[in-house]
């Protein structure tokens, strides 16, 4: 165990050092410090940014909210599952809730491992895999004040079956 | 196994927008499933016809149709998410 600042950073089991949805301002380098070791020869951040435009209209700010209970098991699942998949060593991920404007960081995914294909292969999982599952939404805020939940990304769990997670029972 | 009782259903995005509040309540019979509960909304004057395309969620995990819902669940309408 260490102790970064007021930190107490525990190196989880499952390899995922942090995985939350977070109204603070979010700082890839900060991750960065946290993952990779003497094994690991790649280690990569990626940072989403709130960008000023969307379908041919200015985007002035975006609106974040999320269920944030369920949203950081979540998050949490998905790196784990990139881990097992991709053969990564560890992941942080940290996705911002609130009120954002151009050119904020809404999204980082750093990741480590022992070559550069699991490391990028497992940070392309993490955010396919949150665009599907991850109980969080978007507004946007348009120059002329109007605004926009946008519609996401459809998957299976909206279509009246269960997503990937074990379902109730377990039949 | 007889009688109802109330869920107290989390809503979030859009349809926190729609209904102006962050949860509604509707009945269940004892016994209900996800699908009963997806009917139950669907009848709800601001929640209903935003229903198709969200997901179910229970104890912060997406649920079938089929699967009970049971009194005291944490209970959860998931509209199409947008994250990134």
């Amino acid at each position: 165990m260490t102790v970064t600042g007021t930190r107490v950073v525990r190196p989880a089991s499952d390899g995922v050092v942090v995985a939350e949805v977070t109204e603070d301002e979010l700082d890839g380098g900060d991750l960065l410090r946290r993952i990779g070791g003497t094994s690991d020869g790649a280690v990569i951040v990626f940072e989403g940014r709130v960008r000023d435009h969307n379908s041919g209209r200015v985007v002035v700010g975006l609106h974040y909210d999320a269920y944030r209970e369920m949203a950081d098991e979540v998050l949490r699942e998905i790196a784990a599952e990139a881990i097992q998949v991709t053969g990564a060593s560890a992941i942080g991920v940290r996705h911002r809730v609130g009120n954002l404007t151009p050119p904020s960081v809404s999204l980082v995914v750093a990741v480590s491992a022992a070559h550069r294909r699991p490391a990028y292969e497992a940070s392309t999982y993490v955010i396919d895999e949150l665009k599907l599952r991850l109980p969080l939404w978007k507004q946007e805020v348009y120059d002329d004040g109007t605004t926009r939940w946008l519609g996401g990304e459809v998957s299976p769990v909206h279509r009246g079956g269960a997503g990937p997670e074990k379902q109730r029972g377990g039949g | 196994m007889t009688g109802r009782f109330e869920v107290e259903v989390l809503l979030f995005g859009r349809h926190r927008e729609l209904a102006g509040q962050s949860v509604v309540s509707v009945e269940l019979a004892a016994g209900g499933t996800v699908a009963d509960l997806r009917r139950a909304l669907s009848g709800h004057p601001s929640v209903g016809t935003a229903m198709e395309g969200s997901a179910v969620a229970l104890n912060r995990r997406y649920e079938s149709d089929d699967s009970p819902v049971l009194e005291g669940d944490e209970v959860a309408v998931i509209p199409p998410v947008a994250g990134g």
